[in-house]
């Protein structure tokens, strides 16, 4: 787990991609391109956001400091915390308690020793609640990074804490690649 | 065999790669358009069809497109909102997925009725998956001169683009979304002005939902009068059904608006019943906002006439005893379920999405939480129940969107149909389940 303050600045093939990306919107709209870069800042920086790199992500866009605090403090897919190498995030609203989400989390916690919010002493896992996933078809949902895992069952759940544990799994990777 | 718009190639491998969508008569549609009709005849088309917005609100498509300020000199945009979030919707996440061709040409469609030469699709930050192929879905409509400057030789241009949210369901209210895609927090505007006139970076603008703009290509390839023949009422057309929650086949179903409620349920062909063969005791019909209806008048109005899947049918009989299609996220409960701790969870969700900016949202679905905590863990009283429909009753209608609205129905329908089982919940001093 990442305790310093995390200082990014983006390889040359990411300012590729958030240059692509900034040129998406009309010109002099470049702030348009703060939850896209957000996103990918967040994932340079070991899966959360210090103000380092928001500052960095701010003179990016040529936006104030304050325009990217006040827009990350706000949606709950960026964390203003560090986290865990490998965020599991437990879906609990309604469609999914009505299959047992409760359950999956409980297990998740058992397993790994800590409670919803907390990373593990090893910095490899953190276990966040989330509001709905849009998944209530296959419920119960989690999603880790891009994956969404459905169906899910304690024993699923087990296969995958082994599989993870195995491959080292780091949830924050660019979500655009 | 119901007809099937949306979903009629869904199964097709490779559907969505370029090649198989168009050997299927993909972008066939853009060609007609803009081959045989000016914009306004597009726009007529879809009017004449019956379309209504497919996000939850119903409002006639056409109509809303009607609304787009074609006097001002700024550009327009079409934006399409897929911040798939209400709880118990999961319908627009699999057409993106599955079929992105035909999101991408209803969005082309749909650019060319409004004049629009940049247009976006907003997607939820948790879907980047889906966003992934859409982009690359994006560049083959690209690189077969569907997407970009002079489509198929018309003179029409536009650029198309894929935009990520971040994890807030506030920004599937259309000027939350608006904010959010200008790289703000997803604070509603105060409404009027409407997006119409002024919307994206202040310029005319129309959102519509990813269900509503893939059903474009099929009505100009069909023409509005084989739309509109379809369906019941003013309730026209298919309808995505996403089904969950105690039933025996949860997952997304294309209906002809029209269809009995009782066959939805019970039919092998959709639901295929209730589980574990135990009564049905709820259902939440069109997404969480919408009020929940006990068993009996789900399958029946209080007139005793059989309910029907449409906007009218649904709401028959008003909130009393009535509800509303909304997004079409189907959320059935059997005899096992506490309502109570169902709807705990539904207040946890709107008290967690609030934005914030009004005050009997932002108090009141933190409140209605706490009262809901205390009543399913045995602690509360009689008097929290009056206190908690008194609380949903001054949320409703008094906040700038309809979040707040969406957070007091749930709990003002919970307690008119199920008040014997919170007055339980306080009796025993426990949950009952």
């Amino acid at each position: 787990m990442q305790s310093q303050p995390g200082i990014i600045e983006f390889n040359a093939e990411t300012l590729d991609l958030v240059n692509k990306i900034v040129s998406r919107y009309p010109v002099g709209r470049q702030k348009s391109a703060l939850l896209p870069v957000l996103h990918i800042a967040q994932a340079e920086n070991n899966g959360w956001l210090s103000s380092e790199t928001m500052d960095y992500v701010a003179s990016l866009l040529s936006i104030q400091p304050i325009e990217v605090y006040e827009v990350a403090s706000f949606y709950s897919m960026f964390n203003l915390q560090p986290v865990g190498n490998c965020v599991i995030e437990v879906c609990q609203t309604g469609p999914c308690w009505l299959n047992g989400s409760e359950a999956i989390l409980a297990h998740f916690e058992k397993r790994l020793g800590i409670k919803a919010g907390e990373t593990t002493a090893d910095g490899r896992f953190t276990i966040k609640t989330v509001e709905c996933l849009a998944a209530c078809g296959n419920a119960p949902v989690i999603q880790v990074g891009t994956e969404y895992h459905e169906n899910m069952s304690t024993a699923k759940a087990d296969a995958l804490l082994e599989k993870w544990k195995t491959e080292n799994k780091i949830s924050h990777t660019n979500p655009y690649l | 065999m119901p007809q099937k718009i949306l979903l009629e190639h869904i199964d097709v491998p490779g559907l969505a790669s370029y090649e198989v969508y168009r050997k299927l008569g993909g972008y066939t549609a853009v060609e007609k358009a803009l081959k045989n009709y000016t914009p306004d005849e597009v726009t007529q088309e879809v009017t004449k069809s019956g379309l209504r917005g497919r996000g939850g609100a119903g409002f006639p498509t056409g109509l809303k497109w009607g609304f787009i300020d074609k006097k001002s000199k700024n550009p327009r945009y079409l934006v399409c909102n897929y911040d798939e979030s209400e709880p118990g919707t999961f319908k627009d996440r699999h057409i993106g997925f599955l079929n992105p061709h035909q999101l991408i040409e209803g969005m082309i469609l749909g650019s060319y009725a409004l004049g629009a030469n940049t247009s976006y699709i907003y997607i939820r930050g948790e879907l980047f998956y889906v966003l992934r192929g859409l982009e690359k879905a994006i560049d083959e409509a690209y690189r077969n001169g569907f997407l970009g400057d002079n489509i198929k030789g018309s003179g029409y241009s536009l650029n198309l683009y894929c935009h990520p949210g971040a994890g807030a369901y506030i920004c599937g209210e259309e000027t939350a979304l608006l904010e959010s895609l200008e790289g703000k927090r997803g604070n509603p505007r105060i409404k009027p002005p409407f997006p119409a006139i002024v919307g994206l970076y202040g310029c005319p603008t129309v959102v519509n939902n990813v269900e509503t703009i893939a059903t474009l290509p099929w009505i100009i390839n069909h023409g509005s009068d084989s739309y509109a023949a379809i369906g019941i009422g003013n309730s026209k057309g298919t309808k995505l059904i996403s089904a969950c929650g105690h039933i025996n086949k949860p997952g997304i179903y294309e209906i002809e608006m029209g269809l009995p409620v009782e066959e939805f349920i019970y039919s092998d062909e959709y639901c295929g019943g209730i589980r574990n063969g135990n009564k049905l005791k709820a259902v939440v019909a069109g997404g969480s906002s919408v009020p929940i209806l006990p068993a009996s008048l789900i399958l029946k109005t209080a007139g005793g006439e059989p309910r029907l899947m449409s906007y009218e049918s649904l709401a028959d009989g008003g909130f009393q005893t009535g509800t509303m299609l909304g997004s079409g996220g189907f959320i059935v409960m059997d005899e096992t379920t506490c309502i109570v701790k169902n709807l705990l969870t539904f207040s946890r969700f709107y008290h967690h999405e609030s934005c914030g900016q009004c005050s009997p949202c932002r108090e009141g679905t933190g409140w209605m939480e706490k009262i809901l905590t205390r009543l399913e863990n045995g602690q509360g009283t009689m008097k929290d129940i009056d206190l908690l429909a008194n609380i949903a009753k001054h949320i409703d209608g008094n906040t700038i969107c309809p979040l707040g609205d969406a957070a007091a129905w749930p709990v003002a329908s919970a307690i008119r149909h199920f008040r014997d089982e919170f007055e339980e919940h306080v009796k025993l001093q426990k949950c009952p389940f």
